[in-house]
């Protein structure tokens, strides 16, 4: 507790002295430009985007709009995707600590391959993320006789989504923490337990302090990229109506249908949503500078 | 070393309970099945279908419902799922439940036939017309006044004319388009098949955006303003014309096309494991049953109710058709145009 | 050498070794590396020189270049104009600067099948941006940069910015006082200490483009040889029922990669170690 003061205080001084001392600041011109290039960049690749779907969403009058995220199939929609979310990122949040704390804490050999393989969802291809559970679970799969056997349906259905996602936003809670906790290192924890705390006790009171902002930021993103995964759940889904399309799926139906601004109203829905979730983190994050 | 065993021994120990919640939460999704079946009241339906039949299906289900329900009492429920043919095809292979299946071509149904034999590989003998209860064409879908005065096939050749078609490896109906422009070429010169492939070669080498999909290539036409010609499925070409805009496009039908057959089959498999089999057959049925016919025609396929076809004649124009049989079937026209190394690749590769 | 071995004390002292370790191996093992295998698995239904064949075929061999190249110009476009966004966030103020932060996120939370449409919208020759120019941006393998770019960029800046963050003001005014002009305080002092970060965004971003599919195929115009990606390949190979073909150039993006990552882990962690040690 101690420490993260002292870290606080310092970064105080830190700001102050940044402000002053004119050694430290960029000339004014450089400072406009880097920021010109910094916000330009932005207005390209991602306000024009964003203002393009708004536009679009809102082209065919507002009635359009409101029919498009009212109706049946996109609330069908919207309800799968949150129940999605729910079970997927609890899961990866739980692993994201598990992950962060064996990698961060302890030494062993292979750390680097595990690393690694926690990654490597990062870098694979939706199309083969998607695949992997269709070889695995699709009738022709190595359970597929089973299942079909027993009548249970994992890809083409609800657990087949969740494990798709799952395995989509896996890095992030642990990507997260991971830097955080190593320069955190592991002294307060050690200093804990040598107290007698319990282990449990120790990340409760002592690690989960210090991290719950970076998990809360990791928890976020897992849940954005959750909710707008798009390639990987569309190869397990089967695009049943109503049943097994997530909003992103819907918003691909939408738009083969040339019903443009309806697919768009939905896909600014996800914005919206998206942007809400950040403002939110931003929020959080501003008080916990603050506080 | 010793660390290594623990570690075996604690993973062993966490997937064993991780397969027993598995199987408890398989166990409790059986018990659900069994309560909706003693309450059978009502029926559902998975037709998986292709792109383009979004909307015919949108009203045939309708009519479906309420005949069937007036016939027996019974509810049915028909869910949709829509998508390429081929990958819908997969889907089913791969486990998706479909009670029918209405794709874009016979191979696709050909293909569930044989790697998993969910149905009969005779399956087309099951409906009338080799189980295609409606047809299509291939046409060109031009600007407004055809400033590029695109007529037919040869025209699409000409070095300032840019073709806007879905790519045949990734799209069903694209192999249609492919085989259409084939089928003229045969006919411009005798067969001769460096001629042919010549033809094809500066046909594609005319193709600006090659999408993945035929809904994807009519809105790079269509939005994007890409291309002078769009070749489409006569189906789509309408569809577009009065979704999109009457008045700046029109449609030319080429002197001689192909006759695109869209095949419908019941899934046997899977009809008798969901004791759906009546229900699924007079789905399929009541495609030819005269509204059926109907449905069809005013979604632009061409019914093959003759009366209903006369009907709808200003909107289907008479041309010279060749089929699928013309290329000996699916199987073959896969392997020598579409596989890898088939006739498409060629033109794609520098010689 | 040394730090291989698990130093003996803190393995003692700190507990949940085993059960953290367990857990993440098993979860891994479940969840990446058992569905992962299956492509493995499909793939030695071929005999090794058909795998060849299907792996060298020219329509392939062009993807791989498109692909990687795309990939390499967009992670190097996201390292430079990156690390410009996560300097400014957090070294100036300007006004609406919270809401921006949060906008870098979006590509992360944005369906790629909606950001390939609106990317392509905006950049097609009648897009607002597209008309402004005279050669063609979308439908071209510019078009698939742009895509990639789209995709990779908050991994760069997020991976930038908690570090910049972290960087005491000290060493840059030692630097300053030592008579180190600005320029040189950020090539000699700061440029290093970001590094690795900027090496970590580029290697996600670089990694993510290479096997991005939902957003390129829209903006691509897929035309073989010229603007067909990897991933592209990949389903036209399923569509033909090819599972074999398919997982064999699955396999062929895979190995890369995993190489990609385990490279720049390995790097990062040399680098740590010279910093520790």
């Amino acid at each position: 507790m101690e420490q993260s003061t002292a870290i606080q205080q310092a970064s105080n001084v830190k700001n102050k002295a940044a402000t002053k001392s004119a050694a430290l600041q960029e000339p004014r011109i450089i400072r406009y430009t880097l920021t010109f290039i910094a916000l330009a960049f932005l207005a390209f690749f991602i306000v024009l985007p964003l203002v393009t779907i708004f536009i679009t969403a809102f082209q065919k009058g507002v009635d359009v709009y409101f029919a498009a995220i009212t109706h049946p199939d996109a609330l069908a929609a919207i309800k799968l995707t949150l129940i999605v979310v729910v079970i997927a990122v609890p899961l990866n949040a739980i692993f994201g600590v598990m992950a962060a704390w064996s990698l961060t804490k302890f030494n062993f050999k292979g750390k680097n391959l595990l690393l690694t393989i926690v990654d490597l969802p990062f870098a694979v291809s939706p199309v083969i993320a998607g695949l992997v559970f269709i070889l695995l679970f699709g009738s022709q799969g190595l359970f597929g006789d089973w299942l079909f056997a027993n009548d249970i349906k994992i890809v083409f259905a609800l657990p087949g989504i969740v494990l798709a996602t799952i395995f989509v936003t896996l890095p992030f809670v642990a990507r997260e923490l991971i830097p955080l906790m190593q320069t955190q290192g592991t002294s307060e924890e050690e200093a804990s337990i040598s107290l007698g705390a319990s282990g449990f006790k120790t990340f409760w009171y002592v690690t989960l302090p210090n991290i719950k902002w970076g998990l809360f930021y990791g928890l976020i993103l897992c849940n954005a990229r959750a909710i707008g995964e798009f390639g990987a759940v569309s190869v397990v889904s089967g695009h049943i109506r109503g049943m097994t399309n997530t909003m992103p799926l819907h918003i691909e139906i939408l738009y083969n249908e040339y019903q443009f601004s309806a697919a768009f109203a939905v896909a600014s829905l996800m914005s919206v949503m998206a942007i809400f979730t950040l403002v939110v983190k931003d929020i959080i994050a501003w008080k916990s500078k603050s506080s | 070393m010793k660390k290594k065993r623990n570690f075996v021994l604690q993973s062993l120990a966490l997937i064993s309970v991780l397969s027993l919640s598995l199987t408890g939460c398989s166990s409790a999704n059986s018990d659900e099945k069994a309560s909706d079946q003693e309450a059978k009241k009502s029926v559902e339906l998975l037709n998986v279908s292709y792109d383009p039949t979004r909307e015919l299906y949108d009203e045939f289900n309708k009519d479906f419902i309420k005949k069937w329900k007036d016939e027996t009492g019974q509810d049915v429920t028909i869910n949709q799922s829509h998508g390429g043919s081929g990958k819908q095809g997969r889907a089913v292979i791969d486990g998706l439940e479909a009670d029918v299946v209405t794709l874009a071509l016979a191979y696709d149904i050909d293909e569930i036939a044989q790697t998993r034999e969910l149905l009969n590989k005779d399956w087309q003998t099951e409906f009338d017309h080799n189980s295609t209860p409606y047809t299509s064409t291939i046409v060109f879908l031009v600007r407004k006044g055809n400033p590029k005065n695109i007529q037919d096939w040869d025209d699409l050749t000409k070095d300032d004319v840019s073709v806007i078609t879905p790519n045949p490896k990734t799209s069903g109906g694209a192999r249609w388009n492919y085989l259409a422009a084939w089928a003229y070429a045969g006919k411009l010169y005798n067969n001769d098949e460096t001629k042919i492939k010549e033809f094809m070669k500066s046909l594609y080498s005319n193709v600006e955006v090659l999408d993945s999909g035929a809904r994807g290539a009519t809105t790079t036409f269509v939005e994007r303003k890409i291309g002078d010609v769009l070749i489409a499925w006569e189906n789509e070409a309408y569809l577009s014309l009065n979704e999109l805009g009457k008045d700046e496009f029109e449609i030319i039908t080429p002197s001689l096309s192909i006759l695109a057959e869209p095949p419908v089959a019941v899934v046997d498999k899977i009809v008798d494991k969901k004791g759906t089999r009546e229900v699924a057959e007079a789905y399929l049925q009541h495609l030819y049953s005269e509204i059926g016919q109907e449905i069809a025609a005013k979604n632009y396929y061409r019914p093959r109710n003759e009366t209903i076809l006369a009907k709808y004649k200003e909107q289907f124009p008479q041309l010279e058709l060749v089929s699928i049989d013309d290329f000996d079937g699916w199987a073959q026209a896969q392997a020598t145009h579409f596989k890898d190394g088939g006739t498409f690749d060629e033109i794609y590769l520098p010689q | 050498m040394s730090s291989l071995i698990m130093p003996k004390k803190s393995r003692r002292i700190i507990p949940g070794f085993h059960l953290s370790l367990g857990y993440t191996m098993l979860y891994v093992s479940l969840l990446v590396l058992l569905p992962l295998s299956m492509i493995f698995i499909h793939t030695m239904s071929l005999s090794w020189s058909a795998f060849i064949d299907i792996i060298t075929e020219p329509r392939a061999v062009a993807s791989y270049k498109i692909s990687f190249s795309t990939a390499l110009i967009a992670g190097l476009l996201n390292v430079i104009f990156g690390t410009v966004i996560a300097w400014v966030l957090v070294r100036y103020q300007f006004p609406f600067k919270r809401i921006i932060d949060g906008l870098v996120d979006l590509p992360f939370a944005l369906p790629t099948a909606v950001a390939g449409i609106a990317l392509t919208s905006l950049y097609a020759p009648n897009g607002w941006i597209g008309q402004f120019f005279d050669f063609k941006i979308a439908f071209t393998p510019l078009g698939i940069i742009i895509a990639l770019t789209f995709i990779g960029l908050p991994f760069v800046v997020r991976t930038v910015q908690p570090v910049l963050q972290n960087i005491s003001a000290e060493v840059e005014e030692a630097s300053a006082s030592l008579g180190a002009n600005r320029l040189q305080t950020f090539r000699r002092v700061i440029l290093p200490e970001l590094l690795p970060a900027i090496l970590t965004g580029f290697s996600l971003a670089f990694a993510r483009a290479l096997g991005e599919y939902g957003s390129v195929v829209f903006i691509a115009g897929n035309m073989p040889m010229k603007t067909e990606i990897t991933p592209l390949i990949i389903m036209t190979k399923l569509e033909q029922y090819d599972y074999a073909g398919a997982t064999a150039i699955a396999v062929v993006m895979l190995v890369t990669s995993f190489l990609l990552l385990l490279t720049i882990n390995l790097i990062q962690w040399l680098a740590n170690r010279r910093f520790v040690h």
